[in-house]
């Protein structure tokens, strides 16, 4: 853990605090404009999700190091409902919000990895990876 | 901040020069559809060049906007999107369909000319 800092989701504005921050760490740990994008962007639908789902959370970002190679850990975590179908909310298409939020599916695509981890009734906590080829 | 959007002749003509709040994106839908209504523009250029990446969020709201001007009776075009941002739209699996798009500026006005039959 060399580096980690977070901001706390509660309102819109801080789902652009986060990827202001994201997209920092990406460009200080040398990715290119196109993974920028992609990391800005996971941040920005995880943030949101958390916004409109949990009403509020946190999310942190890491500089990882790693037998020779670098990347960025996203984690979004927060402490509402969970997700009572995981493997319905991993279907592309699948929304419960009328179309915000493009879903998990997208940000999993963006991310070299991707991991979730809820509970019902405790809350929920995704990691992404994006690694610097 | 409010986004401006210019006239020109009976178009009207919006770049979008920062990243896009949730708030901001919604009040430029509203901008932009009195705009529309006051000078009876039978098109609209929306220049994203300088926008970096689009989220599920704005993306729908850029599609919103396009389907509530053409109800409207104005053609949109959307010019200027970024290989990143053609790239995560993708991935992420956020179509534009009914979308008008062109490389530029420039073509973009070409576009709209030719759709409105000048």
């Amino acid at each position: 853990m060399e580096f980690q800092s977070c901001v706390k989701i509660i309102n819109e504005w801080d789902i652009v605090a986060a990827r202001q921050l994201g997209r920092n760490v990406a460009k200080e740990l040398g990715f290119g404009t196109v993974d920028q994008a992609r990391i800005t962007t996971a941040i920005s639908e995880l943030a949101r999700n958390i916004y409109l789902y949990a009403g509020q959370g946190k999310v942190c970002i890491e500089k990882l190091y790693e037998g020779g190679k670098s990347g960025l850990l996203i984690i979004a975590s927060d402490e509402g409902p969970g997700i009572p179908d995981v493997r319905k909310v991993m279907e592309d298409g699948f929304s419960t919000s009328g179309g915000l939020g493009a879903g998990l599916p997208g940000v999993k695509r963006l991310m070299d990895e991707f991991d979730l981890d809820t509970t019902i009734g405790k809350g929920t906590e995704i990691r992404a990876i994006k690694w610097l080829r | 901040m409010r986004i401006p959007i210019l006239k020109l002749y009976d178009c009207l003509l919006v770049s979008i020069q920062w990243e896009l709040d949730d708030a901001t994106a919604l009040q430029f839908q509203e901008d932009l559809l009195h705009k529309i209504h006051q000078t009876s523009a039978n098109g609209v250029v929306i220049d994203i060049t300088s926008i970096d990446f689009i989220d599920s969020f704005i993306a729908k709201v850029l599609g919103d906007v396009v389907s509530m001007s053409k109800l409207m009776g104005a053609k949109v075009v959307i010019t200027g999107i970024q290989p990143a941002v053609a790239i995560t739209l993708i991935e992420l699996g956020i179509v534009l369909d009914d979308v008008l798009t062109a490389l530029d500026l420039e073509k973009g006005l070409e576009k709209l000319q030719q759709e409105l039959g000048d």
